[in-house]
């Protein structure tokens, strides 16, 4: 599966507000296809640095692509080739499940054939025929979170970020969720994820973990347990983060 | 483009689906115009007043007839001293105190002159004021009437009157609702247009959509126009409403072009809908949005010359309407609907409206920003 071939690539990336330092000098590579998980406490600077990569904040300064475009000059281009989920759910609730589907293919330039056929796909995968024209605020939360991360790779993205996907979700609809992203990442779409469950990290590729805005570690789950003797990548978080300074 | 196109349409989708502001834009052109040009009338009718009659005499009656049958004022209460309508004005029963001395017929056939007193509730000024010129009126046409009556067609007038007469151009019947509706429809295309506008994009950031919006590929001016576009032609749907109900409930067809009416609101719309856009750069939340919106409506309407006339502001009010973008398009409404200016007329409002709606749009596209 991991074909090496580099999608993210950073060297030294870094925001600054004022004299905080968000992000400090993170250099790390994420490679085509696989899951990588973006580990850290509330307040390590996760968000900030995958805003700097999905190009709606500017970096102050170090180097950094994504899809092989530059994150100060090509936000545009980066844009038309990634995916992008919050943890904050954002569809519009007052569109129906077709009407969302339909505004964010157009977005993204699909043609009125391909939002039919994939849009079509998409609503029978999830088992939503029935609710295709009801508005998104009639359903329940895991349901909207799995159409919102399926409507974000509609357009086939390179990478697709998942900012803490899964959020106030229930287990199994977490674990369905899960399914959804190896599906994702088996066809070749790199993820890019942002978890506070520790379960989840286990699922993960690699995984970094940043404390007070900097790396500190990055491996796969295997490796860094191995390395700090923990039974669990739970442990291996505590043990990390223990040292952080920053509080929520 | 096409991109466009799909914006606009998931906003007249939301907007349409909206039932409550979807009411609002209906039914608050109806109630507004029913209801205010009735309420902001300068017009005083039956103004309650009380009269102390100590003379009891023909010409005494005569004249608190002229009173209540001039529709003015209306005679609440007989009182007998002074003090008693003292009292009737304390208890709110009475604006105007009349009193007639004891003599005054008398007085007024021997010594060709005589004296009335009034005196009224000074509380509201407005009405005061307004009340003690009906009366001088009312007292001079009394004067007059008696003249005619008692002094024998004088052969040569001893005191050449110069007679004062007005005509009032463009509302002959100083009706005042001519005057009003005109500029509640400009509050009107405001409301929508501003206040819309502002929270309608203040709404997204809140439920974080803008968010999702500004991680695609839409450019900057593609979601800017989705925006503007579709409250731009909300505005001017009001405005045709606007137009409907008051010529339905007042009988008013503009005496100018609509042609020229649409024209200018289209390109004042402009500058509004700007002014709402840079309103939403500046808030986070609906709330902060809509008390920045009523901090300027307010401003904009008390200093937009629809119920306080702009020529009676002191000199630093003046000035202020000068920026004000909603005392042009009141004035222009006024100026096109009852006296039907053309272009010519109002060529300067719209160069300075052009003038807000670049700067407006201008400011709010710099500092809309889908970057951190």
């Amino acid at each position: 599966m991991l074909t090496k071939e580099i999608v993210i690539k950073t060297d030294k990336l870094t925001k600054k507000f004022g004299d905080f330092i968000a992000t400090n000098e993170i250099t790390f590579e994420v490679y085509k296809g696989e899951i990588f998980g973006f580990l850290g406490a509330n307040g390590a600077g996760k968000t900030t640095a995958m805003k700097m990569l999905i190009g709606i904040s500017k970096p102050s300064y170090g180097k950094a692509q994504v899809a092989g475009f530059d994150v100060y000059k090509q936000t545009e281009k980066i844009k038309k080739s990634i995916g992008y989920m919050s943890q904050k759910f954002s569809l519009y609730e007052d569109l129906t499940i077709k009407e969302n589907i339909q505004l964010f293919g157009g977005i993204y330039g699909l043609s009125d054939k391909e939002i039919e056929l994939k849009g079509t796909g998409l609503i029978n995968k999830l088992n939503l025929q029935n609710e295709a024209d009801k508005l998104v605020s009639s359903l329940p939360l895991g349901w909207k979170q799995k159409l919102a991360f399926s409507i974000a790779i509609l357009h086939d993205p390179k990478i697709v970020f998942l900012d803490e996907p899964t959020g106030g979700v229930d287990p199994v609809t977490r674990r369905q969720f899960w399914d959804m992203i190896y599906e994702a990442a088996h066809h070749g779409i790199t993820v890019f994820v942002t978890t506070h469950y520790m379960d989840e990290a286990e699922y993960c590729d690699r995984v970094s973990i940043m404390v007070d805005g900097v790396i500190k570690a990055l491996d796969s789950p295997g490796e860094l347990k191995n390395q700090h003797n923990a039974k669990s990548m739970e442990e291996v978080f505590i043990m990390l983060a223990r040292s952080a300074k920053r509080g929520e | 483009m096409r991109t466009l196109l799909f914006l606009l349409r998931k906003e007249f989708l939301q907007i349409f689906r909206d039932k409550l502001i979807l009411r609002v834009i209906f039914v608050m052109p109806v109630i507004q115009l029913i209801l205010l040009p009735f309420a902001a009338n300068y017009e005083m009718k039956n103004i309650s007043m009380t009269a102390i009659d100590h003379d009891h005499s023909e010409y005494s009656r005569k004249l608190i007839n002229t009173f209540t049958s001039s529709g003015y004022f209306q005679l609440t209460e007989v009182s007998k001293s002074y003090n008693d309508a003292l009292k009737v004005v304390e208890d709110d029963k009475a604006d105007l105190i009349v009193e007639i001395p004891q003599g005054f017929e008398r007085d007024l056939i021997k010594e060709n002159q005589s004296k009335i007193m009034l005196a009224a509730n000074a509380i509201n000024g407005q009405t005061a004021g307004l009340a003690i010129s009906y009366a001088s009126t009312i007292i001079r046409d009394f004067n007059n009437d008696i003249r005619v009556e008692w002094i024998q067609a004088p052969r040569m007038n001893a005191q050449p009157i110069i007679e004062i007469t007005s005509s009032n151009w463009f509302n002959p019947k100083m009706n005042y609702k001519y005057f009003i509706v005109p500029g509640v429809l400009a509050l009107l295309v405001t409301m929508v247009g501003f206040l819309l506008t502002a929270l309608n994009i203040v709404k997204e950031k809140e439920t974080g959509t803008i968010e999702q919006l500004n991680v695609s590929p839409i450019k900057k001016y593609q979601f800017i126009l989705g925006k503007l576009i579709p409250f731009w032609i909300l505005g001017l749907i009001v405005l045709t409403i606007g137009f409907v109900v008051s010529f339905l409930v007042y009988g008013i067809i503009p005496v100018g072009s609509f042609l020229l009416i649409y024209l200018f609101a289209a390109v004042y719309l402009i500058a509004l809908l700007g002014f709402g856009l840079l309103t939403s750069t500046f808030a986070d939340t609906q709330q902060q949005a809509m008390f920045i919106a009523y901090f300027f409506l307010m401003t904009f309407i008390l200093l937009g010359g629809l119920f306080a006339p702009i020529e009676n502001m002191p000199d630093w009010a003046r000035y202020l309407t000068y920026i004000n973008p909603v005392s042009y398009f009141i004035e222009v409404m006024r100026m096109v609907i009852l006296k039907g200016s053309g272009f010519t007329d109002i060529i300067r409002h719209f160069e300075i409206i052009v003038l807000f709606a670049i700067t407006f749009n201008t400011l709010a596209v710099l500092n809309y920003k889908k970057t951190t």
